[in-house]
C-alpha cells in the first residue's frame, strides 16, 4: 500500500528511510504559479525525532504497518518487559528501548498503549494519569496546605516528582505522565 | 456526506463582514468607472498552466446525448482579455473560480477571485491601484516594493543571477529536508514559499520576476540588461494575495507560451487540455496595452479579520459544500 503525497494527513503512518513515521502536521503549499508541495512535520516512531520534510505532491510514500493496541503491563524479567492484551490474553515481550522513559510510570496492571510495527512493539505510551505511592519524601509540614512551595518525592516506580510540602510517605498520588507533574492526592478507592 | 456538517463554516458575523467587503470592492471600481463584467464560469478551453488542474464537467444537448467537455474556469483571464480585444475598456470581475486538488489552510478548490484590467497602466501603476484598493477596503496602508533578485539577496544572501541550480538546491536543503529533484523554477518556488514567505511581514510587492516565470506577462530588459517578467505578486504577512502583469499582447509569443506549457504538461504526464486558441486570435486582432491583476478575496478577508483558515471566511468550505 502506498500514499501519494497529496493524500497525506495528520496521524498517517508511512515509511521514511526505512523507519515508520507518524505525520503530525501536514500543510498544502501551492504558489499561484508553480507546482504544489506537501510540507510535513513528522515523528520517527523508532527514534522519537521530530522534523520537517517537503514532498512533491505526486510523490509516492509506502504506508507503514503500524497499529496501536491497549495492553496491560505484567512484569519485567530484567531484560524484557511483558505486556498482555486484556481481551485475548496475547502476550508481547517489549525491549527496554521501546519502553524508554515510560518505565518510570509502570506498575503492575497499568493499561498502556503499545505501538506495533509489523507486530513488533516499538513504543510504549503510558496512560495520561497514573496513581503511584510515595516511598520516600521529607516529613510533611502539618497545616501548610494552603502555602506554596514543594519538595521532591520518590514514588514506588523510582520516579521522582515535585510535590506539595504536606505530602507524606505512603500516600497515593495522581501524576500527569505527559508533564511528569503532581496533580493531586489519589481519590480513595 | 456528513449530515452533522450542515452548518456554515464561517460565523454569521463574518459573513456580514464578507458582504461589506464585496460591496466596498464594487464601490471602489464604480467610483473609477471600471466596468463590472461576468464572463462564463464554463469554457470549452482550459488554462494551460501545467500546475493548475482544471475541473472538467459534461454538457449534453439532451439527457441521452453524448457529453461535450466544458471546463470550470480557474481564472476569468482568457475571456476578459477577449473582451478587452473587443473594445470593452477597463473591466473587473469578482466571481468564483475552481482549481482541482487545492485544499489547505489558504486554499479551497472553489474560491472568489477579483480580477481587473486597466488600459494604459504598467505593472508599477497597477501596484499603486492594488494598494489603494486594499487600503480602501481593509485599512492596511503600509506597502513596500522589492525586486525578486533583491529579495533573495536580502533574505538568503543568494545572488540568483549567478547561482547555479545546485547552489539553489543546497541552500534549500540547509533549511528543510526536501525529497525529489526540481528544475530551477521549482527550487526558486521552494525557497520562496519555505524560506522567504514566512519572513515577510506587512504588505510587500515583489516585482521583476525571472523571465522563466512570466506566465502571461510581457518580458522586458531591466537596468542590468537581464530579461525579467513585467510581473508582480503581493504578499501580506507572508500570504500570497495577488498576481499581476503588464500584459503580453503579442499573439505569436502567446501561442509559443501555450505550446511550451502544453509540452511541459506532456513531459510531466499531466492531462492535455484544449488550449484557448481564441485568446491567440483575439491578440492577433489587437488587445490594447494594459496591466491586469488577480486577487484572492477570501485571503484578503482572512487577513482583514485575522482568521487562520480560509473556511472561516466562506459560507461553506469544500467539505460542507
Amino acid at each position: 500500500m502506498a500514499y501519494s503525497a497529496n493524500q497525506l494527513k495528520n496521524g498517517l503512518k508511512v515509511m521514511i528511510d526505512g523507519d515508520p513515521c507518524a505525520m503530525q502536521q501536514v500543510e498544502f503549499v501551492k504558489p499561484g504559479k508553480g507546482q504544489a508541495f506537501t510540507r510535513v512535520k513528522m515523528r520517527n516512531l523508532m527514534t522519537g525525532r521530530v522534523w520537517e520534510r517537503t514532498f512533491k505532491s505526486n510523490e509516492s510514500l509506502e504506508a507503514a504497518d503500524v497499529m496501536e493496541r491497549d495492553m496491560e503491563y505484567l512484569y519485567t524479567d530484567g531484560d524484557m518487559y511483558h505486556f498482555m492484551v486484556p481481551v485475548t490474553f496475547e502476550q508481547y515481550a517489549v525491549e527496554k528501548n521501546a519502553v524508554g522513559d515510560t518505565v518510570k510510570w509502570l506498575k503492575d496492571n497499568t493499561l498502556c498503549i503499545i505501538t506495533l510495527w509489523n507486530d513488533k512493539a516499538i513504543v510504549v505510551t503510558p496512560p495520561n494519569f497514573v496513581e503511584l505511592e510515595v516511598t520516600e519524601t521529607d516529613p510533611g509540614l502539618k497545616g501548610d496546605t494552603a502555602q506554596g512551595g514543594s519538595k521532591p518525592a520518590t514514588l514506588s516506580t523510582g520516579a521522582v516528582v515535585r510535590v506539595p510540602l504536606f505530602i507524606e510517605e505512603g500516600e497515593m498520588l495522581k501524576i500527569d505522565t505527559r508533564t511528569g507533574d503532581y496533580v493531586s492526592r489519589a481519590s480513595k478507592g | 456526506m456528513n449530515k452533522d456538517l450542515w452548518q456554515p463554516s464561517a460565523t454569521i458575523e463574518t459573513l456580514h463582514q464578507r458582504g461589506k467587503m464585496l460591496a466596498a470592492i464594487r464601490q471602489f471600481f464604480a467610483d473609477k468607472a471600471v466596468l463590472e463584467v461576468d464572463v462564463p464560469v464554463l469554457s470549452q478551453a482550459a488554462v494551460c498552466d501545467p500546475f493548475i488542474d482544471t475541473m472538467r464537467v459534461e454538457y449534453r444537448h439532451f439527457v441521452e446525448d453524448s457529453p461535450i467537455d466544458y471546463f470550470l474556469q480557474s481564472s476569468p483571464e482568457y475571456a476578459m482579455k477577449r473582451l478587452l480585444a473587443a473594445g470593452s475598456g477597463c473591466i473587473y470581475q469578482m466571481s468564483k473560480v475552481f482549481r482541482n486538488g487545492e485544499i489547505g489552510h489558504r486554499h479551497n478548490p472553489e474560491f472568489t477571485m477579483l480580477e481587473w484590467y486597466r488600459l494604459g497602466f504598467d505593472e508599477q501603476q497597477l501596484m499603486d491601484e492594488v494598494s489603494a484598493l486594499i487600503e480602501a477596503v481593509t485599512g492596511i496602508g503600509d506597502f513596500s516594493r522589492i525586486r525578486y533578485t533583491a529579495l533573495f539577496k536580502r533574505y538568503l544572501g543568494l545572488d540568483i543571477d549567478s547561482a547555479s541550480d545546485a547552489q539553489l538546491a543546497q541552500t534549500m536543503r540547509e533549511h528543510i529536508e526536501v525529497s525529489g529533484d526540481y528544475d530551477r523554477d521549482g527550487w526558486l518556488n521552494l525557497l520562496m514559499s519555505h524560506c522567504i514567505e514566512p519572513k515577510l511581514t506587512g504588505a510587500v510587492f515583489i516585482y521583476d520576476y525571472p523571465a522563466s516565470q512570466a506566465a502571461l506577462a510581457r518580458v522586458k530588459i531591466d537596468e542590468q540588461g537581464v530579461a525579467v517578467a513585467a510581473r508582480f505578486e503581493l504578499f501580506i504577512d507572508g500570504v500570497e494575495l495577488a498576481n499581476g502583469y503588464h500584459e503580453l499582447t503579442d499573439s505569436q509569443e502567446q501561442a509559443k507560451r501555450f505550446a511550451a506549457d502544453q509540452s511541459q504538461r506532456q513531459q510531466l504526464a499531466l492531462p492535455q487540455r484544449p488550449l484557448e486558441s481564441r485568446l491567440v486570435a483575439a491578440l492577433s486582432h489587437g488587445m490594447p496595452d494594459c496591466a491586469g491583476v488577480a486577487l484572492g478575496v477570501d485571503r484578503l478577508l482572512m487577513l482583514a479579520l485575522g482568521k487562520d483558515h480560509i473556511k472561516q471566511v466562506m459560507p461553506f468550505d469544500i467539505t460542507r459544500a
